[in-house]
């Protein structure tokens, strides 16, 4: 970070991390801002978000983000929707994290349900309904393959492989083969992994 | 969306689908698009508040706009008011699916957020983030397969399949823009080759 820059004392609980050394200037700034950043993000917002916030806005630092990032992936909901919760909220409180939001949802959502409409008009045309039946096709694949890129990241998890690829396989019986109810899938499979990882983490 | 289900919802069915959905949230380790598994066997087997092609066509709507992915949720709340026979209606669904995806997560997230940041060396919360990792991943790949069966009908869908199998090597082994992938998708599926 150049010195010049001015430094903004967001981050009193980390000293070590060098502070971002900018940051939204008011709420409508920060809706702005994510409503931009969300309408870039054609399948998929986290590469966008990393750009805007980290590199060209700098509200951010990589280090931060990286943090940030594994907390808003650990907890329920969507990583991006929590990332920008976050961001948020550490600008301007709770009125920031709602500002965030609806820059998130609000225009974005408008935008889906238009194209929906749109669509609706030549849902007959078999041109049209084939194309949405090949990106569907598409879409399926890309989460797949998201998937298997993450399982990459079990190399290096606390387990041994052979656990954390049963328990993924696991998974995958039971909620595309078998079609059974997510709830006790998580609870069961979930609580697995949380209690082995623990045993075999240092205390 | 494609013609679909002429249905009847009850205060007590919006009621029952805003609960699913507030639950839905708890359980979207991973993003709500791991979730999608769950909707659509509510939405769509238990209930038959929507069809398997619409909920198939807006997945992929939701995908191929701009926006975070959890917008699909948006859409499916629009479509099963749709189904239910007004555009009121439709906007109801919006406000009950995404209120319901939304609350429970972002309260969670900002309640938690300042906590797991300063206890983030303690062993249960690196245990609770990296062990649920295996399912997490397992969960995101069922979402793949399940939405790869759009009507359920292996025999004459299996070129869908092919799509889907050759979309998820080509982004698993390179970096190439999605919205080729989809565009090609597209093509093909306008084209009739799928």
């Amino acid at each position: 970070m150049p010195p010049d820059l001015p430094r903004s004392a967001h981050h009193p609980d980390r000293p070590d991390l060098p502070a971002s050394p900018a940051r939204p200037r008011s709420r409508t700034h920060l809706f702005v801002a994510f409503t931009l950043l969300a309408l870039q993000g054609f399948g998929g917002v986290l590469p966008v978000v990393q750009r805007e916030m980290v590199e060209r806005r700098r509200w951010m630092t990589q280090e931060e983000f990286v943090e940030e990032w594994a907390v808003a992936q650990t907890m329920p909901g969507p990583n991006v929707v929590n990332l920008s919760l976050v961001i948020g909220n550490r600008c301007f409180g709770l009125s920031g994290a709602l500002a965030a939001l609806a820059g998130m949802l609000l225009i974005p959502s408008l935008v889906v349900l238009a194209l929906a409409t749109v669509y609706a008009l030549f849902a007959s045309d078999p041109r049209v309904a084939g194309a949405l039946r090949g990106m569907a096709a598409v879409t399926a694949g890309m989460i797949v393959a998201t998937g298997v890129k993450l399982a990459a990241t079990l190399r290096r998890h606390p387990l041994a492989l052979a656990v954390t690829a049963t328990l993924a396989l696991l998974a995958i019986v039971a909620l595309a083969v078998l079609r059974l109810p997510m709830l006790p899938v998580l609870l069961v499979l979930g609580g697995t992994g949380c209690v082995l990882t623990y045993r075999k983490l240092e205390p | 969306m494609s013609a679909g289900a002429h249905i009847v919802l009850t205060w007590h069915d919006w009621i029952d689908l805003f609960a699913h959905y507030l639950v839905l949230s708890l359980m979207s380790v991973g993003g709500a698009i791991s979730t999608t598994g769950e909707m659509h066997r509510y939405l769509v087997e238990q209930h038959g508040w929507m069809t398997q092609q619409q909920f198939a066509d807006a997945i992929a709507i939701a995908q191929a706009a701009p926006g975070p992915n959890v917008l699909f949720v948006a859409l499916l709340g629009w479509t099963v008011g749709l189904n239910a026979g007004s555009h009121v209606a439709a906007v109801l669904g919006v406000l009950v699916t995404m209120t319901g995806i939304m609350l429970p997560s972002s309260v969670l997230m900002l309640l938690a957020t300042d906590w797991g940041h300063r206890n983030r060396e303690l062993r249960a919360v690196r245990a609770f983030k990296q062990g649920m990792a295996p399912l997490v991943i397992g969960m995101l790949i069922s979402t793949g397969i399940v939405l790869a069966g759009a009507n359920g009908d292996a025999a004459r869908e299996w070129p869908l399949y092919v799509v889907s199998t050759l979309a998820a090597l080509i982004l698993w082994r390179t970096r190439i823009h999605l919205l080729w992938l989809l565009a090609a998708g597209a093509a093909a599926g306008a084209l009739g080759l799928v």
